[in-house]
């Protein structure tokens, strides 16, 4: 199980990676906005997609857009980690179609709790 | 200009357009239009002179103005740069002693689970005497081990305490910074009231600046933010998530 992580801040990516870690995912690539997350995810490999919204560049919600339109990316699983705590966007991310979102500031159990969700929808 | 001059030019232009002189008549146009430049240059003056003693007798000072303008604007971004700069630093810290640490908690709970599981059969007597030799080595190994552990562990837990001396300093310097704001909108309201602006102030639209994180009390008041994790999860599950 391969992760990318994707947010503009180098301490939030690392605090998602250590959460990843103590959940037993240890194979984890990092991106600073989705601009450089597209390429990573073109060239394949990532089973799994975890990104902020609002970052420079390429915000999450148009990489989780790029990701939807891209046939060979169209069903990988994304989780969307963001301070965007406004409805309409947790609807226009719903829309997009994420597989999750957690607002920040997060706990490790809701992080959890989320991704098990997520793999639990596509085994079942 | 007196109104009998103007009339005497406006004479002069009908008559040089009647005999077509161009010439004439342009040089007429350009000593009208001269007056009343001069006039609307007069009147820009008159109300730049107002102002300025409306702004003194208000109490505000022009030089204050200029000043916050010109540099207490730049220095607080510089300080608020400095406070990301600091955070930054801080959480790295933070987070650099947590993945020095958690591989040696890890091991040491590894370690102890292994013991105390050979312990309890030590206990219930289960144990061969050569398996008990064995483990009386392993103990001996993991006390050392935990003694150097340990004091690893302590040292990354003070560095983690030190490093939070950042909210100290960046609290003074956000400080400061709102008291300039605070400033800013002070002299700005009372410069609006002055000149008598007035017209709506057009509100920033959400599409082209995300409006981040909801601090509470000010980004909450309308109710269409979610407020926590169950928040975003009820408005999911109703979109059938």
């Amino acid at each position: 199980m391969k992760i990318l992580v994707v947010d503009d801040f180098s301490t939030m990516r690392r605090i998602v990676k250590n959460l990843l870690r103590d959940l037993g995912f240890t194979n984890t690539v990092e991106a600073d906005d989705g601009k450089t997350a597209l390429p990573i995810l073109e060239a394949g490999g990532i089973d799994f997609l975890v990104t902020d919204w609002n970052m420079p560049g390429m915000t999450g919600i148009d990489l989780l857009k790029a990701v939807r339109a891209n046939p060979d990316l169209v069903d990988l699983p994304v989780l969307m980690v963001t301070a965007e705590a406004k409805k309409e966007q947790i609807i226009m991310a719903a829309q997009a179609g994420v597989n999750g979102y957690v607002i920040k500031p997060f706990t490790a159990g809701t992080l959890k709790e989320k991704i098990e969700k997520i793999f639990e929808r596509i085994d079942g | 200009m007196s109104n009998d001059s103007r009339l005497d030019l406006a004479k002069k232009l009908v008559l040089a357009l009647e005999k077509n002189n161009e010439s004439d008549a342009n040089s007429i146009l350009d000593e009208i239009s001269s007056h009343r430049e001069t006039e609307i240059f007069h009147e820009v003056g008159r109300i730049t002179r107002q102002l300025h003693d409306t702004m003194n007798k208000m109490g505000l000072d022009e030089e204050r103005l200029s000043d916050m303008t010109k540099n207490d604007i730049p220095d607080a971004k510089e300080r608020l740069q400095y406070v990301m700069s600091m955070t930054e630093q801080a959480a790295n810290q933070t987070l650099n002693v947590v993945e020095e640490l958690l591989p040696i908690s890890k091991e040491l709970n590894d370690q102890s689970d292994n013991l105390s599981e050979k312990w309890e059969r030590f206990l219930d007597k289960e144990m061969p005497f050569e398996e008990f030799k064995g483990m009386a080595a392993e103990l001996t190994k993991h006390f050392q081990n935990s003694k150097g552990s340990l004091k690893q562990v302590q040292e990354g837990l003070n560095d983690i305490l030190m490093a939070q001396g950042f909210q100290d300093i960046t609290g003074q310097i956000i400080k400061k910074v709102i008291n300039l704001v605070q400033d800013v909108e002070t002299n700005m309201v009372e410069l609006v009231r002055i000149t008598g602006a007035k017209g709506s102030v057009s509100k920033p639209e959400i599409n082209t600046v995300l409006p981040g994180p909801v601090v509470p009390g000010v980004d909450d008041k309308a109710g269409d933010v979610a407020n926590s994790q169950d928040d975003v999860d009820d408005l999911l599950s109703s979109l059938g998530f």
